[in-house]
């Protein structure tokens, strides 16, 4: 096994394990919110893996670094401890959910393998900043714009939720 | 190359870790002794030797250890572990991507003193630095005190502003140099520019008169982005939470902040975490700003083209390494000496300052910055 496949391995498993710790620790909402940063992290890994330098270095930023935070922020702020959730009652339905999720996770991977595409060579600047804004601003440049608009809609909307009184 | 990588990181850990940042421990002290007009510490002592007081960081080491260490009741034990760990794990692995040198020749081997040389390098530290913050958010929160939670909400919301400003305020760099990576950027900074070129680049003169055009700066960040210099050192110190941006742990308001219930070495690696973190500011400062290991008015090719005929190829490259490793360090000593002058004559923000400063003040003035070298570089690149 090459160490790239090891690698792939280790973080595959700490991104199913950061998973499975966010799900099994809903009532410990802050440790939920430190096990979905370990996933995070974990997919960091495996963009590195695949050469998409700049998505990792985005998604530690964005995802563990910024959004994340918020999320334990607001926790914090809500002083949510154990003992503010009512232990899982209901066994039956959390079983049958994860069977559910298992069997279509099964079916998923079996309608997606035979249409694995090739390995290809990977082109010049893959994955790094250049290409990634050359093509944000010239093929991809009416989503890009859309985005902000929709982002701009949306801190408008924070501003004025926030203040009481605007004028 | 193993081994090559492995004497880099053997050379952050001495140089960075082992010795810079107990020294600036030191230089704490004793600057702020001399700004206060005191002596400073100068009573740790080994057989009757003083040293200028330079043996107190190892006494405080030995104290630290020795120190019981309390995990108060209540707290969540794995995490109250954990939070000094990322804390300090998150400012000594910043080091990774700061070159302190330059490419060296030496037969058909070349050397390139930096860790890691990423392409993406300057994002790295801003991703590590964001990681690092959950050392100090976790720990407020594992404490199980109400002082300690409000220092983390506090840490959070600061480290969370001042990550975006810090972002914002160098694209201006970003757009001067052409480049993320930090090695490039040393190598864009190490050469210099005429002062008064641009009169040419605009057309406004046919050719600048001689006298005017012998005036030449090194063609360093803090040259051609001034204002960028000033707004991504205010963000990176709000980022390491030292005075005079310390409201996480304001002692006259939250008792310690976040680091209220820690003790003995825990506490010592919050400690020694925001130490570190002086070290990379001065050495990230250094390379974005004021030309890395370049000597200014020397470029490298100048060095090794003097000292060649000499020395010989080999010879030259080493001397012109090891002064430019010295320059290097050098020039993160005067940052850290910055950076203890701003933390001894500024006193605490208050909480609202803070956030004002950082959303109000500095983050309109970083996308006006950007904006402003952006339009310059286009016209100069279009008249060119």
């Amino acid at each position: 096994m090459s160490v790239e496949a090891l690698l792939f391995y280790v973080f595959a498993l700490a991104a199913v394990g950061g998973a499975l710790a966010m799900v099994m620790n809903v009532r410990n909402t802050v440790a939920a919110a430190l096990s979905l940063v370990i996933t995070m992290i974990a997919l960091a890994g495996i963009y590195v893996l695949l050469h998409a330098h700049l998505i990792a270095v985005v998604q530690i930023m964005v995802y563990a670094g910024a959004i994340v935070v918020v999320f334990i922020f607001v926790v914090m702020l809500l002083n949510l401890r154990q003992d503010a959730f009512p232990p899982g009652r209901l066994r039956v339905f959390k079983w049958v959910g994860a069977s559910g999720a298992l069997w279509m996770l099964w079916r998923f991977l079996g309608a997606l393998t035979p249409h694995m595409p090739a390995v290809q060579e990977r082109a010049e600047g893959f994955g790094g900043y250049r290409q990634l804004g050359r093509v944000l601003f010239t093929d991809f440049v009416l989503p890009f714009e859309m985005t902000s608009l929709l982002l701009l809609a949306a801190i408008v909307g924070a501003v004025i939720l926030a203040k009481r009184r605007i004028g | 190359m193993p081994w090559e990588t492995l004497f880099k990181v053997l050379f952050i850990l001495i140089v960075g870790v082992a010795v810079f940042a107990p020294v600036v421990t030191w230089v704490e002290r004793k600057q702020s002794a001399v700004m206060q007009d005191r002596i400073g510490a100068n009573r740790a002592d080994l057989f009757g030797i003083r040293i200028l007081g330079l043996l107190h960081p190892a006494a405080d080491v030995i104290k630290l250890i020795f120190k019981e260490d309390v995990v108060p009741d209540g707290a969540n034990r794995t995490m109250h572990l954990l939070a000094p760990l990322i804390a300090a794990m998150g400012a000594i692995i910043s080091f990774a991507v700061i070159p302190y040198g330059g490419k060296y020749t030496f037969g058909d081997n070349t050397i390139n003193l930096v860790a890691a040389d990423v392409d993406w390098g300057i994002l790295y530290i801003f991703a590590v630095g964001s990681i690092a913050a959950y050392g100090t958010v976790i720990a407020g929160w594992a404490s199980n005190n109400n002082w300690s939670m409000l220092g983390s909400l506090r840490a959070a919301a600061q480290m969370i502003s001042y990550e975006v400003t810090m972002g914002l305020s160098v694209v201006g760099c970003f757009i001067v140099f052409g480049t993320l990576r930090l090695t490039d950027m040393v190598f864009a900074q190490d050469q210099t520019f005429r002062v008064f070129g641009f009169l040419e680049a605009f057309g406004w003169f046919e050719s600048v008169p001689a006298v005017l055009s012998w005036i030449q700066l090194p063609m360093w960040g803090v040259f051609l982005q001034p204002l960028g210099f000033i707004m991504f050192l205010t963000a990176v110190m709000a980022e390491n939470k030292r005075p005079p941006f310390d409201i996480p742990e304001g002692e006259s308001e939250i008792v310690a902040g976040y680091h209220t219930e820690y003790s003995g070495m825990r506490f010592g690696l919050f400690f020694m975490a925001e130490f570190i973190e002086v070290v990379v500011i001065a050495g990230l400062m250094t390379s974005i700003f004021l030309g890395g290991w370049s000597i200014p008015w020397l470029p490298t090719a100048t060095i090794v083209g003097g000292l060649e005929p000499a020395f010989g190829s080999g010879m030259a490259n080493l001397l012109c390494m090891v002064a430019q490793v010295l320059t290097f360090i050098l020039k993160v000593a005067i940052m850290i000496w910055v950076q203890m002058l701003l933390r001894w004559t500024l006193p605490r923000f208050r909480y609202d300052q803070v956030m004002d400063l950082c959303w109000k003040i500095l983050l309109p003035l970083s996308i006006l910055n950007a904006f402003v070298t952006g339009t310059i570089v286009l016209l100069i690149q279009g008249l060119g």
